[in-house]
């Protein structure tokens, strides 16, 4: 049980609620109230092992002004990004110690995937992480390509990569609006979203939906771009970088700004890795670790393009390499729009893909192919595989289980959100509760990743 | 990813260093796997990370797999990562269900690898595998009072009741 010191009140004046006398923890564990203070439970979340949190106004005798207040942030929040609550422990502004509890958005996709068959089961994982929708469809599709072993045609990778890197600037323009707004940049907010329509109306133009589009399929990509799209991005991409520049202007020699982020929320390289994460978050700390680079999949091997990394790892250089991030992705947009090779977008396996539209008026098998796809969904031989992607905020992994039938009989999704959170209480620990604002919003969390 | 010699390397040398840790392998898809003993992940996650000319330091994935009916049962992979040479190897360890009401255990590498702290949580809150000495084993994404291991094989999908109005006076433990 999470329990409450009443003291001299150092901080928020909580002491003479109404409910008080409802609130009371009976189950103490057999430790009295440390000087007959009032010890209240705020909330029915069990808290266990030697943390600060659980010590509170439990076994030591504070002095008043070392005096632990153990509070809530969130659920339900604007700064914790979706329906994250932080149980914070405070010593005056000072955060203590830190617990990240989860789950209030778990729909149990990896659940519902395994009754879904494989076609059917894209729409669910693109839901996960609702802002890199693009990344999550190219982890399910690539693992299932690896267990298939079936090559993508080359207009399919470019067509992938082209609307993955958008989607990456779509990603990075909701956090830079958000993470701006956070802390007291208004007006960010609307820039970026003014831009982040942009994108919006070209994955409406190519795919027929602005989120969730459904439009990577095993085996390559749902339909070709359409006239005039070529255009639209063209426009888009020659107008974007002048964007980017108006953003930094608005923030970089912004003295508020400044003083928020430098020198704020640095863990050390090391403890980064050690806690697994990966993306803007480990780059910003100097390591250049980046999958499209050192693990090429897709066409981006065929890239000229850079990695971003930072000095420190403060809050400034994960605002810096995202920014920087975005002009990269620019730049990888503009060489697959022309180097985007001719021929077709989905492969040519009839077991796999649907057949085209206009054979089935006139070819029996494509009908009976058409027929055995849409019902049953086609057969992966039975076998497991890994397959790691670089999403916005890092290594996104699928694992898939196939067990020889139509429907995947596990999937995992290694969501980077999940896993960076961890180094959230590292980044916070010793600062103010301000800062820990600021450091949630550099940490960029997607709470549909973290919960699935 | 080792190449299918090279695991068997890596077999054979982790086997001298700790006898029957490794079980089985296998390489397929250009992915390599260890198939290990689970009392021993420590050792081998350890030998995996220390070894000079291994050095698989980062764990990038912990999560559990039901692989219902085979035997042994239950499955955790360790997906790891060596940065400098951009190798992957996966490990697994095979875990069987103990059965009744019993739990499988196996030790826990969250210490040694805090990454792993959160995704063995994950890895109890769905398949209901103990982590031995874990210092925070709570469910972390299913309510804390939720009864049963959701993402095994034999957990029904849809078997928790769609509550309405008009149904909730039906479901137990529901309306009191």
């Amino acid at each position: 049980m999470v329990r409450v010191s009443e003291g001299n009140g150092a901080g928020a004046g909580n002491g003479s609620h109404p409910d008080e006398e409802g609130l009371r923890d009976d189950n103490m564990r057999g430790s009295a109230p440390a000087h007959g203070r009032d010890v209240v439970a705020r909330s029915s979340a069990e808290v266990v092992g030697t943390s600060l949190i659980e010590r509170t106004g439990v076994e030591e005798a504070l002095e008043p002004e070392q005096e632990l207040m153990t509070i809530n942030l969130g659920p339900h929040h604007p700064a914790t990004h979706g329906v994250l609550r932080l149980l914070v422990s405070l010593q005056g502004e000072t955060v203590i110690d830190l617990k990240p509890i989860m789950g209030y958005v778990h729909t149990g996709i990896e659940k519902s995937c395994e009754d879904q068959s494989y076609w059917k089961a894209i729409p669910f994982v693109e839901r996960m992480d609702y802002l890199s929708y693009f990344f999550n469809m190219q982890a399910f599709c690539g693992c299932v390509e690896t267990l298939l072993e079936l090559e993508i045609p080359p207009r399919a990778k470019y067509l992938r990569v082209i609307h993955m890197e958008l989607n990456r600037l779509h990603s990075h323009l909701v956090w830079l609006g958000t993470s701006a707004l956070d802390l007291g940049a208004m007006s960010m907010f609307f820039y970026c979203f003014r831009d982040r329509d942009r994108i919006l109306d070209m994955f409406e133009m190519s795919t027929g939906q602005r989120m969730h589009t459904r439009y990577f399929q095993v085996g390559g990509v749902f339909e070709d771009i359409p006239v005039g799209f070529e255009k639209k991005l063209r426009a888009f991409t020659a107008e974007f970088p002048s964007r980017v520049d108006q953003f930094e202007a608005l923030l970089t020699n912004n003295e508020i700004f400044l003083q928020r982020t430098k020198g704020i929320g640095i863990v050390p390289r090391e403890r980064l890795k050690a806690l697994g994460v990966t993306g803007p978050l480990l780059r910003a700390a100097g390591e250049p670790w980046d999958l499209r680079k050192v693990d090429p999949y897709l066409a981006y091997a065929d890239f000229d393009f850079d990695i971003p990394i930072g000095t420190v790892g403060d809050g400034w250089d994960r605002f810096r390499c995202r920014i920087q991030e975005m002009r990269e992705s620019v730049r990888i947009i503009d060489q697959a729009l022309a180097g985007l090779p001719e021929g077709p977008v989905i492969a040519d396996d009839r077991k796999i893909v649907l057949p085209p539209r206009h054979e089935l008026g006139t070819s029996m098998e494509a009908l009976i192919h058409h027929f055995k796809l849409v019902t049953e969904g086609f057969r992966v031989p039975p076998g497991e595989a890994y397959y790691p992607i670089e999403s916005p905020r890092g290594e996104l992994g699928c694992f898939v289980l196939a067990d020889g039938s139509a429907k995947p009989a596990r999937v995992h999704f290694r969501d980077p959100s999940f896993v960076n959170l961890q180094c959230l209480r590292d980044m916070c620990l010793g600062g103010y509760i301000a800062d820990m604002i600021q450091n949630l919003a550099m940490l960029d969390p997607v709470l549909g990743g973290i919960d699935r | 990813m080792p190449d299918a010699t090279g695991l068997e390397l890596i077999r054979a040398e982790l086997n001298d260093a700790h006898p029957d840790a490794v079980i089985d392998t296998y390489h397929r898809h250009g992915q390599a796997c260890l198939i290990v003993d689970a009392e021993q992940i420590r050792e081998i996650l350890g030998w995996l990370r220390d070894t000079p000319g291994q050095e698989y330091t980062f764990l990038a994935s912990v999560h559990g797999v039901d692989y219902l009916p085979a035997e042994p049962r239950f499955g955790v992979h360790y997906e790891l990562l060596n940065m400098a040479r951009v190798e992957r190897v996966r490990v697994r360890a095979e875990l069987s269900d103990p059965g009744e009401d019993a739990l499988p255990e196996m030790p826990t590498v969250s210490d040694e690898w805090p990454t792993a702290d959160h995704q063995e949580r994950e890895v109890y809150d769905f398949f209901g595998i103990v982590f031995r000495d874990h210092p925070d084993l709570r469910r972390i994404l299913m309510p804390e009072d939720y009864v049963g291991w959701p993402q095994r094989r034999d957990f029904p999908i849809g078997g928790e009741p769609v509550i309405f109005t008009n149904t909730e006076r039906d479901v137990p433990g529901w309306y009191a």
